[in-house]
Formats: structure tokens, C-alpha cells, sequence
């Protein structure tokens, strides 16, 4: 998806008989200048995130690399080795635009990781309550109802209260607030698909319920479990920072962006916006970029959309 | 239907009690409370004092078929860190948040509601796609953030509102509350805003859809053939009908309202329930986040419960549903 090769028009233009379904996503999907430039801020974003070791002067946890003389300094303000801060220093002296990537690398790993886990958690679940049917069914489907009468912040809170601080707990966390969204698309989606005809054209053929359900339906079910997944990626990604800011997600020793955020927010009244707002604006590109592509993907892979 | 509501008050009463398993059990695993309440330099006989005194060194069954039977009396146990009541705290905390719920509500009713009312009569203007242009900020922005954003604009820069504590308490009609007072009024504006923000955009995208499928009904065209004035049938027709989904929904919102507050009221020094439980979990005060977390399950189970009567009674089906389930 990530590769933007293909040329909108050009792929527009290619008689539908030969246009793969995938090719006829992507150019309907670039045919929208807002969510093309936010697919490509998004990339962006996690190229800077990954490459962070090679393109950052200096390694924000490395104690050797940081000195408590830089601490504080504004913007542009040139470093004790020598060079410029652009985005100026926080309060230990490290080096804004090297915490910032570095941060993203934990913000994006928790919300990834939780929302991928989340989702074949979800899926599982939905599946088997829209296949086994009767009570099983009955009894999945009222846990999901129960949990998702609760916002998935408080649950998410609820859980870090209970399981404490560090990486995976909070990824847990997040798995265990989320996990019940995509549980409920999916079973939906599997009921509408499990009615129509192919599925019982491979009853006829005789084919396994197992093989059923995982080769013919769940294939299915991919277009709105992939808007699903985007948009809560996006609510994983600022659950985490919210949660790290109060204190209560993501340990000193793992600065995620909220952790960042929430260092800088001892200084904000003292005028010094920049060790807060840095890391936000990052948290807000990420997020806000994720949602805009999810938007568009919603559209783009709704059939009842389609031209 | 009292089968119906036997049915979910025994539902109800089910959930509240897993999860009290859930969140005592959870919240008993985590981290040692004890070296956080003793001083450093304390020798193990303190120590073991402490431990006995809190209860601790019970076995943990046994803690929670204490907790269950103080909880059947009102009883959610004392706080480690301030010896008194759980309960008593938290019901002390609690006048402030719902002042903050409440404003946030009527913020977002006043803002959300004329703003979507716009939107749907003109949804190709600039100023409409400007309004759900933001609107979609107000989704995808995290609380916190917009309120560091607040706080930064207005107390920090502009300097016209305070950023953070609650004001003076007036009384008026023998509630007590900050928003009677200039100095309280000033006080809650920014935690209001933030916390309105999320239902703003919501109350903009319900009155905006509800308004543009009701202008295409009969009713409307058959008011406009009757010659009533644009103004009326808006004002009058169209908003009687769009005001019942819109206000159910805000009405649901209320939990979550108190359920985000606790990212306010952190962030504004506001001293309401959120904050009390945030800080109890920084200091493991486990019998203050036992007792929060209870009262918010009871507080959301109870919503339901109504909400799902509610229905039940303007609706027959959800009723024979559930029984043929």
C-alpha cells in the first residue's frame, strides 16, 4: 500500500476487465488528495521512527550522550557538543527532535502491537460466535455488549490499575479494552457472509467448517476489520499517550511520546511550551494522519459506496 | 415486563459482582503498599505491624470475603493513606466532578447543537465544512493534549482565565457550587471546554445528520406548502423531531463524561474524583481505587439498566427478543 507508484489516472484508465480488485482499491483509494498526503505523513512518520538511531545526533538514553548542561534550552539553541537543537532540550538536557523519534519507536510499537493482537484476538472470537451460533453465541456476544457499554478508556484505566506499569502490561491493557470492537464486526460481517450463496456451494462440496470459516468467509470480512483496525490503532496509539501522561502507563525508563509530554508539562506554565508541545504535535500527526486514511478507507471499501 | 427487569436486575447484579472479583483481585496483585506507608529506616517489626494492621497478611480470599461483606453495608474499606472511609472520600470528591460533567454537558449541548444545526441547513458552505472539518479534530485529538493546548492559550499567553484549582463555592437554592461564584465561573471554564470537546463534535454530527434527513420528509414540505416561515418550521418542526435521538445520546454520554474526567481533572488540578483515583494508584491506596472503580461500574450498570428499561417499555420488540435469546 505504502508504495505510491501507481498513477491514479493512469490505472483509472485501464478497462475494468483486466483491473484487479487491489488495483482499482489503490487508485480509488489515491483519488483523495487528503488521504494520500495523509498515507504519506503517516509513512513518514514511521520511516523517522525506525530509522531514529542513524538520523538523531544523539541517543536520548544513553547518559554518556546527554549532558544536564543543555537542559531546558530553547529551540535552535546550539548543544554542549556542538550541535543545533532544533527543537530545543527538556529538562534533563536531552536533545527534543531525539526523544521525539525515539518515543514514536515505543508510542508506535505499543499501538501495533496491541491493535494486531486485539484484532486476531477479536476476529477469533467473532468467528466462532457467528459460526457455533445458539448459546455460545449468546454468551460471547453479551460480554462484548457488557464491555463495550463501558469507554474503552476506562476499561483501558480499569487495567492499568489492576496490572501496574511497563510495555507489556499496558499493551495487555490495550488488547483487553479493544479486543471486543473488532470481536463484534467481525461476527457481524461473518453472519451476513455465512447467509450467502458460496458458502453453501462449499457446504454442498463438502468441505470443512474449518476450512469454512477461515478460507472462504474470513477473507470476507477483511474490508471492515482493516477500517476497524486503522481507526483503533489511532485510539491505541492516544490511549497509551493519555495513559502515560497521567502516570499510570508507560515507565520513565520507556518514554513513549505521552511520557515526554507529560515531562515537559511541569514546565509549561514557566513559559517553556516547547518540551511539551513538540512531543504533542508528533502524537497529533500520528494520530490524526491514521484517522484521516481510515476515513477514506471506509469509504473506498464500503460496496454500498461504490460507483 | 417484571420478568424483563428481574431478568437484567439479576443481570446487572452478576456483573457487578465480576467485576468486583476482577478489579480486587487485580488491583491486590500489583506492587507492595506497605514500603510506600512506613518510613524508610522502619525495621521489619514496623513493618509486619503495618502489614497485619492493613489487613495484609491475610490470605487473600479471605481479604475479599471481608471486602464483600463491608461492601454489603456500605463499607468499601479505609484508605491506607488517609485512614478514613473509602467511600466517604470519594463521596467528598464527588460534588466537584459532577459540577465539571454537568458543564461539559451544557457546553456541548449549547455549542454542539446550534453549530450541527447550521451545518445540516448549509452543508455545502465554508463555514459548514469548516465546522466538521473541526469536528473531526475534536474526534481524533486527545483530551489531554487540547487541554495542555488550553491551558497554554488562555492562562499562559492570554492570561484570562486561571489554569488550574477550583474556585470560590457559592450556594444557590442550597446547592453548593463553584459555578455561582465570578472566581468559581472563571475556574471551571478551560476543564469544561476540554471536556466538552469530544461531545461537542458529537452533538454537531447527530444534529447535522438528524437535520438534513428530516428537511427532506414530508412534514417539511408540507409545512412549507402550508406557507409557515423557514424560521418556524426549523425552530419548531424540525427540531421537535431531531432533539429525541440527540438528547438520548448526550444523556448516554454522561458516564463517559465522568469517566474522561479523570484526564481533566489531572491535567487542571481539579480536585474531583478522577484525580482522587489517579493519585491513589500512584501511591497503590488500594481500597480508594477498589472503591472508585466499583462506583463507576455500579454508576455505568445503572445507566444501562435504565437506558435498556427505557427501551424496553418505547419499544416491545428489544423485550421479546431478549426472551427468545
Amino acid at each position: 500500500m505504502s508504495d505510491a507508484t501507481a498513477h491514479p489516472a493512469l490505472s483509472a484508465g485501464i478497462p475494468a476487465k483486466v483491473e484487479t480488485p487491489f488495483q482499482r482499491f489503490r487508485a480509488e483509494f489515491f483519488e483523495s488528495k487528503i488521504a494520500t498526503v495523509a498515507l504519506a505523513v503517516f509513512g513518514s512518520i514511521v520511516l523517522l521512527a525506525i530509522l531514529a538511531p542513524w538520523i538523531t545526533p544523539q541517543n536520548p538514553y544513553d547518559l554518556a550522550q546527554v549532558s544536564v548542561m543543555d537542559g531546558r534550552l530553547p529551540p535552535g539553541s546550539e548543544a554542549f557538543d556542538g550541535y543545533t537543537m532544533w527543537l530545543g532540550s527538556d529538562g534533563s538536557g536531552r536533545d527534543l527532535y531525539s526523544a521525539i523519534l525515539y518515543g514514536l519507536r515505543i508510542s508506535l510499537t505499543v499501538g501495533l502491537a496491541s491493535g494486531v493482537i486485539a484484532l486476531l484476538i477479536g476476529m477469533a472470537i467473532g468467528l466462532v460466535a457467528a459460526y457455533a451460533g445458539g448459546r455460545i453465541e449468546a454468551i460471547i456476544m453479551r460480554i462484548v455488549d457488557l464491555q463495550l457499554s463501558f469507554p474503552a478508556s476506562l476499561v483501558a484505566l480499569m487495567m492499568v490499575a489492576a496490572l501496574g506499569k511497563g510495555v507489556d502490561k499496558i499493551i495487555l491493557a490495550l488488547v483487553i479494552a479493544q479486543w471486543a470492537y473488532y470481536a463484534r464486526t467481525v461476527r457481524a460481517t461473518a453472519l451476513v457472509e455465512r447467509g450467502k450463496e458460496y458458502v453453501e456451494a462449499a457446504q454442498c462440496l463438502g468441505i470443512s467448517r474449518f476450512r469454512i470459516v477461515f478460507r472462504h468467509i474470513l477473507p470476507n470480512c477483511m474490508a471492515p476489520l482493516i477500517v476497524v483496525g486503522t481507526v483503533q490503532t489511532a485510539s491505541a496509539i492516544s490511549l497509551e499517550a493519555t495513559l502515560s501522561f497521567l502516570g499510570v502507563g508507560l515507565p520513565q525508563t520507556e518514554p513513549s511520546i505521552g511520557v515526554l509530554i507529560a515531562n515537559g508539562f511541569e514546565y509549561m506554565l514557566s513559559g517553556r511550551y516547547w518540551i511539551s508541545v513538540f512531543p504533542g504535535l508528533a502524537l497529533l500527526f500520528t494520530v490524526v494522519s491514521i484517522n484521516l486514511v481510515g476515513d477514506h478507507l471506509r469509504d473506498v471499501l464500503n460496496p454500498r459506496l461504490k460507483k | 415486563m417484571t420478568v424483563f427487569i428481574i431478568r437484567r436486575l439479576l443481570q446487572a447484579l452478576l456483573v457487578v459482582f465480576m467485576m468486583s472479583v476482577i478489579v480486587f483481585f487485580g488491583v491486590n496483585i500489583v506492587g507492595d503498599p506497605v514500603y510506600m506507608l512506613v518510613s524508610p529506616d522502619a525495621d521489619q517489626a514496623d513493618i509486619e505491624a503495618a502489614i497485619s494492621r492493613l489487613g495484609l497478611d491475610r490470605p487473600i480470599l479471605e481479604q475479599y470475603w471481608l471486602f464483600l461483606k463491608g461492601a454489603a453495608q456500605g463499607d468499601l474499606g479505609n484508605s491506607f493513606i488517609f485512614g478514613e472511609p473509602a467511600l466517604k472520600l470519594i463521596l467528598h470528591h464527588m460534588p466537584a466532578t459532577m459540577e465539571l460533567a454537568f458543564s461539559a454537558l451544557f457546553l456541548a449541548i449549547v455549542i454542539g447543537i446550534p453549530l450541527g444545526l447550521y451545518a445540516g441547513l448549509y452543508p455545502d458552505g465554508m463555514l459548514s465544512k469548516g465546522i466538521m472539518a473541526a469536528s473531526i479534530f475534536g474526534f481524533s485529538l486527545p483530551t489531554f493534549w487540547v487541554g495542555l493546548m488550553l491551558i497554554m492559550l488562555f492562562a499562559v499567553e492570554l492570561q484570562w482565565v486561571p489554569a488550574t484549582g477550583r474556585g470560590d463555592i457559592g450556594s444557590f437554592l442550597g446547592i453548593q457550587s463553584s459555578i455561582f461564584t465570578l472566581d468559581g465561573l472563571s475556574h471551571i471554564f478551560l476543564p469544561a471546554l476540554n471536556l466538552a470537546l469530544l461531545k461537542i463534535s458529537l452533538a454537531i454530527r447527530l444534529t447535522r445528520a438528524g437535520v438534513r434527513e428530516a428537511m427532506g420528509l414530508d412534514y417539511v414540505k408540507y409545512a412549507r406548502a402550508k406557507g409557515l416561515s423557514t424560521r418556524r418550521i426549523i425552530l419548531v418542526h424540525v427540531m421537535k423531531n431531531i432533539m429525541i435521538p440527540v438528547v438520548t445520546v448526550m444523556g448516554l454520554e454522561f458516564g463517559s463524561l465522568i469517566g474522561f474526567s479523570v484526564v481533566t481533572e489531572t491535567i487542571f488540578a481539579w480536585p474531583g474524583m478522577g484525580k482522587l483515583l489517579i493519585d491513589a494508584i500512584l501511591q497503590l491506596d488500594r481500597p480508594v481505587v477498589v472503591a472508585y472503580l466499583m462506583i463507576i461500574v455500579l454508576f455505568f450498570v445503572l445507566i444501562n439498566l435504565i437506558v435498556d428499561i427505557l427501551y424496553s417499555i418505547l419499544d416491545p420488540r428489544v423485550r421479546l427478543q431478549d426472551q427468545g435469546a
